[in-house]
C-alpha cells in the first residue's frame, strides 16, 4: 500500500482512529508520518535513560512499577534494574511499558520479521494467544483505552488471517 | 582432555584465510533461543537450571549425532581452562565468570559452538575465518533447524524469538566481523569509520566483544537492532553496505602509507619484528600491537621474515591462559610476561628470513 499522503513511499505507518461511532484509518510512510508529527524520528538511546526519561514519566509509571508476572515473580522495577526479563511470559504482563522500550531499542520496530519455528506445535501457540488478545481486547474496550483496543484488533486480524 | 589437544592449534577462524582476509579476520553469526515453559536463566533455580542443561545437551547430542561434537561442562571447570575457551571466541566471558550449570558444544574444528545456560538457554554461534556471512548464517541457521525439531522455543507471534533481554527479541541474531584496521589507525581515520558504522547503528566493540574497549588494531563491528528485518536482510546489509565501505577505506589508507610515508611504515614494520625477537618481557597488549603490524606488513608485502600462519599461531598463544596451559602451569603476571617474550624468540628464531 503507499502513503496516503505522498503517494510515492510505501506506507508503513497505520493510524486508527476510533471515536465513538466512527473508525478513520491513515496509511502513512514514515517521512509523512514524521511530518504530521504522527510519529518521531527513532534514536538510539543508551537503557537507563530510556526507562528515567520515557517509561517512568509515563502517568502510569507508578502503576507500571508494580507490575509483577505471575509466573516467574519478577516485577517490573527488578528488570528496570537489571535488563533483564524473567521468563517469555513477561512479554505479555509487562507489555504496555515494554512495547516503547522495544522500538526505541529497535528503530521504532515492533513486529518481528524473519524466520519462524516450522513446527506444527506452533499453531496451538497462536491460539494461545488469541485467547489472551481477546481478553486483553475486552478488557482495554472496558477500560476506555481504544488506542490498546484499536492495536489489539490488528494484532488478533493479523493471526487469523495467517 | 579435550581443552589440552585445543591449546596446541588456532581454530578455523584464525585461520587467516577466506575472502577479504586482509582486511576480515573473521565473520560470525549468532542466534539466541529460550526453551518455552522455562523462565530465563537469571530467574532459573539451581534445579531448574540442571534440567534445562539436561535437556539442552540432550537435544545438542541428538541434533549432531553424526558430528563428534564435544560438550563441555563449565561449572566444574578450573578458572584457567574457562579462560582458554573465552581466548578461543568459544565462550563469552560472561559466560566463563557466570554460576551454576552451563556449558558449551563445540565443533572439531570451533566453527560452530553452542552456549547452554548463558543470559539465554541457548546462544549458538558459527565463526570462520575472512568474510563468509553467507556461509555462517547459512550453518547456524540449518543448526537451529534441527535444535527446533527437538525443542518448544519460546516464540511470540509479534515479537518473534523471545529472549532475556528485549534489545535481542525477535530474530535473536547478532552478525559480526572482526577487522584488522591499522592503516586507518596509522592515518588517524579510524574515526570515519565509526562515525559510519554508527550512521548504520552497528556496534563497535573490541577484541572479545562485549564490554572490551575498541583498541588498538582489532575491531569487532556488529548489528544492534535484531527486530522487524530478517535474518537474510540484516546479512546482507552487512555485506553490501558496511564491510564493502570500511573494507575500501582501510585498503585506501593502506595504499596511501605506501605512498606517502613508505619508509616510516617499513621502519614500524621491521621495528615490531625487532622487538618481537629480542624483547625479554613483553604484555600481551604489546605483542597484539606488534603483531598487528606484522600481519599489515605481509599483507602489503613488505615483510617476508615471517609468514601468516606463525603470527596467527603468537596471537593466540601469547594471550594468557593459552601461555599458561601451553606452560602447564600458572604465572603471575611478571612470569607472564617473561614467558611470553621467550616463546615468542624462540617461535621467531625457528624461522629463517626467506
Amino acid at each position: 500500500m503507499n502513503c496516503q499522503r505522498c503517494k510515492k513511499a510505501i506506507a508503513t505507518v497505520h493510524l486508527t482512529d476510533i471515536t465513538k461511532h466512527e473508525k478513520r484509518e491513515k496509511h502513512l510512510c514514515e517521512r509523512c508520518a514524521q511530518e504530521e508529527g504522527v510519529t518521531i524520528k527513532p534514536q538510539h538511546v543508551h537503557y537507563n535513560e530510556l526507562f528515567t526519561h520515557f517509561v517512568m514519566a509515563q502517568p502510569s509509571a507508578h502503576e507500571l512499577a508494580q507490575l509483577t508476572c505471575p509466573e516467574c515473580q519478577t516485577s517490573f522495577v527488578e528488570f528496570r534494574n537489571t535488563g533483564l526479563l524473567g521468563c517469555p511470559n513477561d512479554y505479555d504482563v509487562f507489555e504496555r511499558a515494554l512495547l516503547p522500550l522495544i522500538e526505541r531499542a529497535h528503530e521504532g520496530q515492533s513486529r518481528h520479521v524473519g524466520k519462524s519455528p516450522r513446527r506444527l506445535g506452533h499453531k496451538r501457540d497462536f491460539q494461545d494467544d488469541l485467547i489472551r488478545l481477546r481478553r486483553h481486547l475486552a478488557r482495554a474496550i472496558e477500560d476506555e483505552d481504544y488506542e490498546a483496543a484499536a492495536r489489539l484488533r490488528d494484532e488478533i486480524n493479523a493471526i487469523e488471517t495467517k | 582432555m579435550i581443552l589440552d589437544e585445543l591449546t596446541t592449534h588456532p581454530g578455523e577462524w584464525l585461520r587467516g584465510t577466506g575472502p577479504m582476509s586482509d582486511v576480515v579476520i573473521s565473520s560470525r553469526v549468532r542466534l539466541a533461543r529460550n526453551i518455552r515453559t522455562y523462565p530465563f536463566v537469571s530467574k532459573a533455580d539451581p534445579e531448574t537450571r540442571d534440567e534445562l542443561c539436561e535437556l539442552l545437551r540432550a537435544s545438542i547430542k541428538s541434533a549432531s549425532k553424526d558430528r563428534e561434537w564435544s560438550y563441555v561442562d563449565l561449572s566444574p571447570l578450573d578458572e584457567l581452562d574457562r579462560q582458554v575457551l573465552v581466548e578461543r571466541h568459544l565462550i563469552s566471558r560472561q559466560h566463563a565468570d557466570g554460576d551454576g550449570c552451563r556449558g558449551v558444544a563445540f565443533s572439531p574444528t570451533e566453527t560452530v559452538a553452542l552456549m547452554v545456560n548463558e543470559e539465554d538457554h541457548l546462544r549458538m554461534q558459527s565463526i570462520r575465518s575472512g568474510l563468509r556471512l553467507d556461509e555462517v548464517w547459512q550453518e547456524i541457521n540449518g543448526i537451529d533447524d534441527l535444535l527446533e525439531d527437538r525443542l518448544e522455543y519460546a516464540f511470540h507471534p509479534r515479537y518473534g524469538y523471545l529472549t532475556a533481554c528485549p534489545t535481542n527479541v525477535g530474530t535473536g541474531i547478532r552478525v559480526s566481523v572482526m577487522l584488522h584496521l591499522p592503516g586507518l589507525k596509522l592515518t588517524n581515520e579510524i574515526e570515519r569509520v565509526f562515525r559510519a558504522a554508527r550512521e548504520l547503528r552497528l556496534a563497535v566493540r573490541g577484541l572479545f566483544g562485549e564490554g572490551t574497549e575498541a583498541s588498538g588494531d582489532f575491531f569487532q563491528v556488529s548489528n544492534q537492532c535484531t527486530l522487524g528485518r530478517s535474518e537474510e536482510d540484516i546479512v546482507n546489509e552487512f555485506k553490501t553496505q558496511v564491510l564493502p565501505r570500511v573494507i575500501e577505506y582501510e585498503r585506501q589508507a593502506r595504499q596511501a602509507l605506501i605512498r606517502d610515508r613508505a619508509l616510516v611504515l617499513d621502519d614500524k614494520i621491521w621495528r615490531s619484528y625487532g622487538m618481537l625477537r629480542n624483547a625479554r618481557t613483553i604484555s600481551s597488549e604489546e605483542t597484539l600491537a606488534h603483531l598487528s603490524l606484522l600481519r599489515l606488513g605481509i599483507h602489503l608485502e613488505r615483510m617476508n621474515a615471517v609468514d601468516l600462519q606463525t603470527i596467527n599461531e603468537l596471537f593466540l598463544m601469547t594471550q594468557p591462559a593459552h601461555l599458561q596451559k601451553m606452560l602447564g602451569h600458572r604465572l603471575t603476571g611478571e612470569q607472564r610476561s617473561a614467558a611470553r617474550a621467550e616463546f615468542i624468540r624462540k617461535r621467531l628464531s625457528d624461522r629463517r628470513p626467506a
